[in-house]
């Protein structure tokens, strides 16, 4: 309850801000906002429910999840993320968290692969399974070292065909990722544009995500953030958990090496 | 002797070309992706990603050192598509000009097809004084006609500048309002309006 109210007085300071403040200091204030729910971000619940889930024995095959390998061996949680997407030689093939969760869901409980992936961002009164086991997972990173590789010959081929997205210019408005995400200091309207070529920046910025969105009242993910990002570039839509979405998170993911994983984060 | 240099210059192409096949072809493999993982929705369009011109093509390399001619050729070609105004005037209706530049909106998946876009131009400019959410990506239009002038040469620079970026800036960040279609003659008018027209707050 401490903390709802406190939400709520967050989001009035919110509020008012984004009408008295100019230019220079609404940024500021997002921060200190940021600051303020800090120790309450609503993700938690999410993580909860993500546990849950985790650990539930659901039909057809009436096992969890706790069988199933994130990279680091059959139930093993802790550290998962900052290892992904990785090569998973049981497919042969580089998989982000989000794939590799649908595959667990459909080889080893049993679901068929719209079960799987039939709610991957959730609204009100209609929760994403999806989206809290995300949350508990990547939380159980929370501190560790982002520790991507691309030893593996697929594992570098995702990392060079997201490069190769990343600068890739095509559509009605000619938009790349590189055309906002290549420079420092950048900003669309007030929002700050992060530098994902830039080291500081990339980590800052994939270290927090995922994220609890105040404007959206859920927990995103990375999947749900990229196809986002190609909207408004106006690309047409990628498919949920798709290669290439998984393939930027590889660029992004390496880029970002060493920053201390920090998610999952509140955003506006 | 001849037959020996001849067999080692054979050896040498097909080495060279066994070479040249095992090296991935990432631009290939990017497009058979961009292919099967992307579905056309509302006005956005896969085959659309699929074809770039050559101002996308040659934009979209890691780093861009693009030779001075390479520039200079693609502005000169780009400035070859301009269409100026068929009735010789340039300047529309500011105020329009004003909704123009504050509506993000347009050719997003998210998108109706034939809704009336937007030219989003306060997402990277300061316009006028009034409006302070503003972006940085391109320079500050405010005070356009004090740092520009209004002469004949302005304004067909200006109107140019908003049909084809690229015309002027090769790799430009700007979209090329009115050579890719998201722009139509009046609604560059009326943005004309709102950086050349003297009773325009961007000139007060």
């Amino acid at each position: 309850m401490k903390c709802i109210s406190k939400y709520i007085f967050a989001l009035l300071v919110l509020h008012i801000s984004t009408y008295t403040l100019a230019q220079s200091s609404s940024t500021d204030e997002i921060a200190k906002y940021r600051e303020l729910l800090a120790d309450g971000n609503p993700a938690e619940f999410w993580e909860v429910r993500g546990e849950e889930l985790w650990k539930k024995k659901i039909t057809p095959n009436n096992v969890s999840l706790e069988q199933c390998d994130l990279g680091k061996g059959s139930g093993v949680v802790k550290g998962a993320y900052v290892e992904l997407p990785r090569y998973f030689s049981d497919v042969d093939k580089v998989m982000d968290l989000e794939q590799r969760l649908i595959q667990c869901r459909t080889m080893i409980q049993g679901l068929t692969y719209e079960q799987a992936t039939a709610v991957p961002h959730g609204s009100a009164g209609k929760p994403s399974d999806i989206e809290a086991l995300v949350a508990y997972i990547t939380a159980e990173s929370k501190g560790m070292k982002m520790a991507v590789s691309i030893k593996h010959p697929k594992e570098k081929d995702a990392y060079e065909l997201g490069k190769k997205f990343f600068y890739y210019r095509a559509g009605s408005h000619d938009f790349a990722c590189a055309t906002c995400h290549s420079k420092d200091d950048q900003r669309i309207r007030l929002q700050q544009l992060s530098n994902l070529v830039n080291k500081t920046d990339a980590q800052k910025t994939y270290t927090t995500w995922p994220a609890y969105r105040v404007s959206q009242g859920e927990v995103r993910t990375m999947q749900h953030r990229i196809i986002d990002c190609t909207r408004q570039q106006r690309f047409p839509e990628p498919r949920y958990a798709s290669d290439i979405v998984t393939s930027l998170i590889m660029f992004m993911a390496k880029n970002a090496e060493g920053g201390v994983y920090s998610a999952p984060a509140l955003k506006r | 002797m001849r037959r020996i240099i001849l067999t080692l210059l054979v050896t040498l192409v097909i080495t060279a070309c066994a070479t040249a096949t095992v090296k991935t072809d990432y631009d290939h493999v990017l497009l058979g992706l961009l292919q099967s993982d992307f579905i056309s929705k509302g006005p956005t369009k896969v085959e659309r990603i699929l074809k770039q011109d050559e101002v996308q093509k040659l934009c979209s390399a890691e780093h861009l050192n693009l030779s001075d001619a390479t520039k200079l050729s693609m502005q000169n070609e780009q400035l070859k598509t301009v269409k100026f105004p068929s009735d010789g005037k340039y300047l529309g209706d500011w105020e329009n000009g004003e909704k123009i530049a504050q509506n993000g909106r347009g050719l997003q998946s998210s998108d109706q097809i034939g809704a009336v876009n937007g030219g989003n131009c306060y997402a990277c400019h300061q316009i006028t004084k009034t409006e302070v959410s503003y972006g940085n990506i391109g320079p500050s239009l405010y005070n356009y006609i004090k740092s520009h002038g209004k002469d004949e040469k302005i304004f067909r620079n200006t109107w140019a500048k908003i049909y084809n970026s690229q015309a002027f800036t090769a790799c430009s960040s700007m979209p090329r309002f009115g050579h890719s279609g998201i722009l139509d003659e009046k609604q560059i008018k009326d943005v004309m309006a709102l950086l050349l027209d003297p009773e325009s707050p961007v000139n007060k």
